[in-house]
């Protein structure tokens, strides 16, 4: 389940906890299509770090959110991943449409120097 | 190939039931010692299996799914199976990205990550009369090896 959220300018970044699989889908993707209603939110940061089991239901919820972030020219980020999600994110080919960081400074770090370089 | 155990399900076509059925057969197969991956990719497995009995077989939540649990020498055979509606064409539905229900998000990469994380992945279904997955993974750990010597 989504536990925390915490903004950082135009960056939302979001904890989810537990598992991921149909069964708390649903729920999770209302928590967050709730928080992405603000459309001051550009990117968005998840922390996985206690997220201790997703299935092939998480790549929808990653999918979907991806698709609203990137209408608004934005970035969808995922930090802290255990080697069952990446093996997940490997098959789903979910890492041609999000960026994986090992933490979630790293991952903020990494917009906002990409949006420096768009300033330049 | 030799039977040494096995157990058998039978739960509701629930969505809460999921994560039951995945630490079950977890904790079943956790007689060959496998190791954290090989748990893992079982559960990941039995999960969207389990799903796919919930959603795509019943659609209602009165009916009941069963599992079947067997374990071998060197290998688990898991068997998920409803009386649903059954799968008109069973090689599209395992094309991966391939779904259904679009509506709920789906990403129609259930049967890619069954091929994927189990060594057989075998699919009897026809429509009307449900579907049956049987899965095979197997151990490739020490304790299995000394106990075949």
């Amino acid at each position: 389940m989504l536990t925390g959220n915490e903004r950082r300018k135009d960056i939302l970044i979001v904890k989810l906890e537990g598992e991921l699989d149909h069964h708390h889908a649903g729920e999770i993707r209302e928590s967050l299509d709730e928080l992405l209603e603000d459309q001051s939110i550009r990117h968005l940061v998840f922390d996985l770090r206690n997220l201790h089991f997703m299935d092939s239901s998480g790549i929808g919820v990653f999918i979907g959110r991806y698709k609203t972030i990137s209408k608004r020219g934005g970035q969808v980020c995922i930090t802290n991943i255990n080697p069952q999600l990446a093996r997940i994110l490997d098959v789903s080919g979910l890492y041609r449409i999000l960026k994986v960081y090992s933490t979630v400074e790293q991952a903020v770090d990494a917009i906002r120097g990409e949006a420096n370089e768009h300033e330049k | 190939m030799n039977m040494k155990n096995e157990m058998k399900l039978e739960f509701l076509s629930r969505s809460q039931n999921e994560a039951f059925a995945r630490v079950a057969v977890a904790a079943f197969a956790a007689q060959l010692d496998p190791t954290l991956e090989e748990i893992a990719d079982i559960k990941t497995a039995v999960s969207e299996a389990v799903t796919n009995a919930i959603i795509h077989g019943y659609d209602n939540p009165n009916e009941y799914v069963q599992l079947i649990t067997q374990i071998y020498d060197d290998c688990v055979v898991i068997e998920v199976i409803d009386h649903g509606k059954g799968i008109e064409d069973v090689e599209l539905a395992r094309q991966p990205l391939y779904t259904s229900k679009p509506e709920l998000e789906r990403s129609g990469m259930g049967f890619t990550v069954m091929e994927t994380f189990m060594d057989e992945v075998e699919v009897i279904s026809a429509p009307g009369q449900g579907t049956k997955v049987r899965m095979v993974k197997y151990i490739k750990n020490d304790a299995a090896e000394t106990e075949r010597d």
